[in-house]
């Protein structure tokens, strides 16, 4: 089997996990989760030199920071299914006494999980930090982080966008799930944010685009030239299109499925689009 | 009573920055982020003498308590500097989440705290921090009183793994503790030993406190007095013993009486020892512009209104 065919293999399991855990306790976020299950493949399996037997300081390996903590579900199961903790656990999601917290927290030790996110806005400057230590401690490796579009409108995003280019944090790669919805409706009637390239560019930034962000080869392509990228003094943006709740067709292209769990009927339909390929947990 | 001698004003602030510049030497993961006020943070020898482990970061306090989370990630110590408002209430969420429940080992250093930062007024002057910060689980919260136990202090956090908000000041106050000190987090200092009350305070008011201890040892009322730098973890243990002694107690702090000290130590003595308490402190009220010494009588935050609080809460034994 081709390496392609065991990542999209993965990719659907994932998928599996994400509709499977939201639905066992009938909360949590599935639209987003679903819009960046390659994205989270791609970087976990092809791109980041990580270390699942975790280490909180995380010397000498790539870091990813999570800033929309809200798609926990696809976050969780990268990591079980990368190693950091057992599969099984995924079962436990949103539970009492659960490592798997509604939003991610360092706060229960989860391995794979280094700062708390949910409260939105609040993880480019975590990952900015992350990088400054990172070049002081002269260690080569890359920090990655995510954020969601809706997200950018919170304030300290664009505190943190000018920090970045001004102290010239050029071992960061922060990408942006452009899927165009938010909770009240598409990120255009919500609050239209602009022209986000030209945002980043002027406030100095290096950005890249990665128009098929449910696509591997093009993710994989995307991060790859982005990691070509660093180095050169300027901090690096991915603006990667997605489609919230990808893989499943009736939660796609909706703001609907933001924050909302499937029942028995609509999980069965969405399973049955994604068939069982790794084994379910 | 014990006697203590102020051997010149000088600002806690530059106790701080006293603290920061000898940590600078002894421990090279300690960096400093600032937001754009570096020289009233006294944090400029810092800068001068380790420019690659000092960040200036703008006006822009949200994300440099970020930034600051992120760098113990790599193993960092960072101490960040602004005024004690722009330090708490509006970066509030940002510490909640980011430092906080992430258990970050930052140390949230906060200057011209309470009214004494005087004329700019009520819009710099927070009488809220204490309350803000002693309700975040895991943080610890620490306001000296003098110059010396601010170095002194700002030298222990570091060695502490976990967050703390450490709260100073602006004005030029007595520095009578002890150059050479070793400063116990959670641990309270019983200045002098009394009989008849007790009173317990923190920052500027400490000093206050022992002016008033002498007036009322003139008057014959012997007062016990401890200064409690550290609000949280409070040092329980000390208060109760002093209270079970003298049956009454003052508290006194330059904040307000919702949310600081003197409720913290109301907690104590109602599950444990249910003893009359009067509070010095500001009385749900924003601040005004004005000199320390008018705005400290005028909100009654001074050993006058300390000796009238404890003939009162005597009374009431």
């Amino acid at each position: 089997m081709s390496n392609s065919q065991n990542l999209n293999d993965l990719v659907i399991q994932v998928r599996r996990d994400i509709l499977r855990m939201v639905h066992n306790v009938n909360s949590g976020h599935p639209g987003g989760s679903l819009g960046c299950a390659e994205f989270f493949v791609v970087l976990y399996n092809e791109i980041m030199k990580h270390n699942p037997s975790f280490n909180m300081n995380g010397t000498n390996e790539d870091l990813f920071f999570l800033s929309n903590g809200h798609i926990s579900p696809v976050f969780y199961s990268v990591l079980a299914r990368s190693g950091y903790f057992d599969v099984d656990e995924l079962n436990t999601f949103r539970k009492i006494d659960s490592r798997l917290q509604g939003h991610p927290t360092t706060h229960e030790g989860l391995p794979g999980v280094r700062v708390a996110s949910g409260s939105l806005g609040q993880g480019m400057s975590v990952a900015i930090g992350a990088a400054e230590a990172k070049k002081l401690n002269k260690d080569n490796h890359l920090v990655y982080s995510l954020h969601g579009d809706g997200e950018l409108q919170e304030g300290q995003n664009w505190e943190a966008i000018m920090y970045a280019a001004a102290n010239k944090v050029d071992n960061l790669i922060a990408t942006v799930d452009l899927n165009g919805q938010q909770i009240d409706g598409s990120t255009d009637q919500v609050l239209d944010m602009g022209n986000l390239k030209a945002k980043f560019e002027a406030f100095g930034w290096t950005v890249l685009e990665i128009k098929e962000g449910n696509n591997l080869e093009a993710i994989k392509k995307g991060l790859t030239n982005a990691k070509a990228e660093t180095g050169k003094g300027k901090p690096v943006c991915i603006l990667m299109y997605t489609v919230m709740g990808n893989g499943v067709d009736f939660m796609m292209h909706t703001h609907e499925w933001h924050g909302k769990a499937p029942n028995d009927e609509q999980l069965e339909v969405a399973l049955a689009q994604n068939p069982e390929t790794l084994g379910d947990y | 009573m014990k006697k203590y001698t102020d051997t010149g004003k000088k600002d806690t602030r530059s106790g701080f920055g006293a603290g920061l510049t000898e940590l600078g030497k002894t421990n090279e993961n300690v960096v400093a982020l600032c937001a754009d006020l570096t020289g009233s943070l006294k944090m400029d020898d810092f800068k001068k003498n380790h420019p690659e482990r000092f960040f200036q970061v703008g006006i822009a306090e949200a994300n440099m308590i970020g930034i600051a989370a992120g760098m113990t990630i790599g193993g960092k110590i960072p101490f960040t500097g602004t005024f004690a408002n722009f330090s708490t209430g509006r970066v509030y969420d940002q510490i909640r989440q980011s430092v906080a429940y992430s258990g970050k080992n930052v140390k949230i250093c906060a200057s011209h705290a309470g009214v004494t930062l005087g004329e700019d007024g009520a819009t710099h002057q927070i009488l809220e921090d204490i309350g803000l910060m002693k309700m975040l689980p895991g943080m610890t919260v620490i306001n000296t009183c003098d110059y010396n136990q601010t170095k002194a202090a700002t030298i222990a956090v570091a060695e502490h793994d976990g967050p703390v908000y450490l709260r100073f000041g602006r004005p030029k106050v007595a520095n009578f503790t002890p150059e050479d000190q070793t400063f116990e987090i959670g641990k309270a200092v019983l200045l002098n030993e009394g009989a008849d009350v007790t009173i317990v305070a923190t920052g500027h008011l400490v000093w206050e406190a022992l002016q008033a201890a002498e007036k009322l040892e003139e008057k014959g009322i012997s007062a016990e007095v401890i200064n409690i730098h550290t609000i949280k973890p409070l040092d329980e243990e000390a208060i109760l013993k002093s209270v079970k002694k003298t049956g009454c107690v003052v508290t006194c702090e330059e904040h307000n009486y919702l949310g600081g000290l003197g409720e913290s130590v109301a907690r104590v003595l109602a599950e444990n020892h249910p003893t009359p308490q009067a509070f010095v402190a500001t009385q749900d009220t924003f601040g005004e512009s004005g000199t320390p010494d008018e705005l400290m009588d005028k909100y009654g935050l001074n050993a006058e209104a300390i000796i009238t609080k404890a003939k009162k809460v005597i009374g009431r034994k």
